[in-house]
């Protein structure tokens, strides 16, 4: 059993990171899925820790795209974990949009929530610009928190919210980025469309998926992770595709993660 | 094999008066190894054309899912120097910049104006919802690999997905089918996920194509039941292995179907035959629960089934079965055919009763009416009235 403070838990070794690279290498896109049952939320604020407070990588910048909470939610969180938002924030190293309080153009439709997401990514693109001409520069990361309030900002159009996600991978391929996103996949359950959920699966060269235990709630259990990752493929080979299965439990400051049965 | 018979059709291209031939390669999330075929053909016909064994002299390659960088590494690690790819190879780079943003930032002085550096001549397209500036982008391009007047260039898309979120489905047939049509167009092949898309548009693309290579899952997983250690290690066989199945259409209205396996590999994929047995039963049983399947000693049974109107080919004269055996046959018989034993051994040692019909002596199937013999009621009737006659008169 392995909690999120240890050097390397079971959730780091199934994404590929090691204490070496602080967090992992750059040019991926990581979809983190989550239900009602079992938020993902954890994952992301892990990953902040993770991205912020390795000591290899000191310039390292976290660009944070929030459509679901406050700054102060994240700050109380993240300071429970030992981590100090407002102090990374002063110090440029967590670049934070507050998505909640933009005036949307909801009376321009589509071509109007276009322009709003070609400014948003006009900012995150200057930022990782910026932040890639310093010295010592080795990955930025991008978070959306989450893509399906994201939707809801840009008028219901799903299509708008996959461009952008192609944008930053594309961004993210040149200047070597961590994209990580959080979607539900409770909100794209039908039967009449294909989901865009399953557009964002393919783009994704890692899946995380937070979902409940096949034999229901549990005091000591609080839900299983898949996580898939399909390694780097580039032009000259690819590396081969894994999937690893184990559960966790949220704790006060920390997560657990267990192989089933393994827990005392 | 089915992908060497793809990689020959592509080779040797159009037919004069015909269109070209179109391959549409579909795959799904739960069997994703599509691109690793849509790079495997590439590589293949890109051999071809450097060593001028195809009709097409050259590609044009639409790229919408990964860059250009990606395909200049993935056709020089297939020993394709950079020089050499300047020759033959363009590509319509539909995926730095495919709605013209990064142009807009830049010229507003938000963002710089940094090109990525590549090996191969890039032509970047800046609106792909514009499927005729984009028909014409490839024309043009074509037209700068072939080396003669009458030369025709191949085209390759790497994700007909990605078309069809920009475009509507009529818009992308409509491109698909102009440039099968078109006589420098030597060979065309897409790549598309069919579960990203409703079945009219899948069945669209796969009208248009003379070839459409399926790839499935190798293994049934629980999908939609939730997931659990235990299906964790098929869901990761469908990862590296897969079904592929072509369908090929000939001229003629005829259709040819192959299948084999595919396994992926560090340095591309791998096809093998196909095992039968394991792959057959698995997807035409359905799911049901009752068993419909034998067991290997039910299907010996079943072969040992003696059948009534049928010889056995064992070298013994044909004697069908007319169904007049006696009882005592039946009894004592158990899986030789009847025909065999139409004659009783006598044995005064056992109790048995013998059986001897009168309709024995007759050959069988006589058309002879067994009851020619027995008086009908009418002429019983005239004989009656006949003797009555005689007797009053």
């Amino acid at each position: 059993m392995m909690s999120s403070n240890s050097a390397n838990n079971l959730l780091d070794e199934a994404l590929g990171f090691n204490d070496e690279c602080g967090g992992g290498g750059g040019g991926l896109l990581l979809l983190i899925e989550d239900r009602v049952e079992t938020s993902g939320a954890f994952i992301l604020h892990h990953l902040i820790k993770r991205r912020l407070s390795s000591p290899n990588r000191p310039n390292d910048v976290v660009v944070f795209l929030s459509f679901a909470h406050p700054f102060s939610h994240y700050d109380r969180i993240l300071r429970k974990m030992g981590c100090n938002l407002g102090v990374q924030k002063e110090n440029k190293r967590f670049v934070y949009y507050d998505m909640l309080n933009l005036n949307y153009p909801v009376t321009d439709g589509e071509k109007g929530a276009e322009d709003l997401l070609l400014s948003v990514y006009g900012k995150i693109q200057k930022t990782v610009e910026l932040c890639s001409s310093r010295e010592g520069y080795k990955n930025s990361t991008i978070m959306i928190d989450d893509i399906s309030l994201m939707e809801v900002a840009l008028c219901g159009s799903s299509n708008l919210v996959l461009d952008f996600l192609h944008y930053c991978y594309s961004l993210a391929t040149q200047f070597d980025c961590l994209v990580i996103i959080l979607n539900h996949e409770d909100v794209y359950s039908t039967v009449d469309v294909p989901s865009p959920l399953l557009q964002m699966e393919y783009l994704a060269n890692i899946v995380i998926k937070a979902e409940p235990l096949a034999t229901g709630l549990a005091t000591d259990v609080h839900g299983q992770l898949t996580v898939l990752n399909k390694g780097i493929c580039q032009g000259s080979g690819c590396s081969k595709s894994k999937i690893r299965n184990f559960h966790f439990r949220v704790k006060e400051n920390c997560v657990e993660y267990f192989y089933p049965g393994s827990r005392t | 094999m089915a992908a060497e018979a793809i990689s020959r059709a592509l080779r040797d291209g159009a037919l004069e008066g015909e269109h070209a031939p179109a391959l549409t390669i579909k795959d799904s999330i739960h069997a994703p190894l599509g691109a690793f075929v849509f790079d495997h053909i590439l590589a293949q016909l890109s051999s071809n054309i450097s060593s001028s064994k195809s009709q097409a002299q050259g590609i044009v390659l639409v790229a919408f899912a990964r860059s250009p960088q990606f395909y200049a590494e993935l056709l020089k690690s297939k020993a394709n120097d950079a020089a050499s790819l300047k020759k033959w190879l363009r590509i319509v780079d539909c995926y730095t910049d495919p709605l013209g943003w990064k142009i807009q930032l830049a010229e507003s002085g938000i963002v710089s104006n940094r090109s990525t550096q590549n090996a191969t001549t890039a032509s970047l397209c800046k609106n792909v919802r514009d499927l005729d500036m984009l028909f014409s982008s490839i024309v043009e391009l074509g037209k700068e690999v072939i080396r003669e007047t009458k030369g025709r260039f191949a085209v390759a898309i790497d994700s007909v997905s990605e078309i069809l979120r920009h475009a509507s489905i009529s818009s992308a047939a409509s491109l698909l089918s102009n440039l099968r049509s078109h006589d420098q167009v030597a060979c065309l092949f897409w790549l598309f996920h069919s579960d990203l898309h409703e079945m009219k548009a899948s069945s669209a693309l796969e009208y248009i194509s003379s070839m459409v290579a399926c790839v499935e899952p190798i293994s049934n997983t629980a999908n939609g039941k939730g997931m659990n250690s235990e299906n964790v290690p098929l869901i990761e066989q469908n990862l590296g292995r897969g079904k592929f199945s072509v369908r090929f259409k000939r001229r003629n209205g005829r259709i040819r179907l192959m299948s084999e396996e595919l396994h992926t590999e560090q340095m591309g994929i791998n096809f093998v035959p196909a095992f039968e047995g394991h792959v057959t039963s698995q997807s035409l049983v359905p799911k049901v629960q009752f068993n419909l399947q034998l067991s290997e000693k039910e299907r010996n049974d079943r072969a040992k089934v003696v059948l009534p109107f049928e010889h056995q080919g064992d070298g013994k004269p044909i004697q069908i079965y007319d169904g007049r055996r006696s009882v005592s046959e039946s009894k004592t018989e158990n899986k030789e055919t009847n025909a065999e034993k139409m004659h009783v051994n006598e044995d005064s040692g056992r109790g048995e009763i013998i059986y001897i019909r009168d309709s024995d002596d007759e050959m069988p199937d006589s058309d002879e009416d067994p009851d020619d013999d027995l008086i009908s009621d009418s002429t019983i009737f005239f004989l009656t009235v006949g003797i009555l006659e005689l007797l009053t008169n």
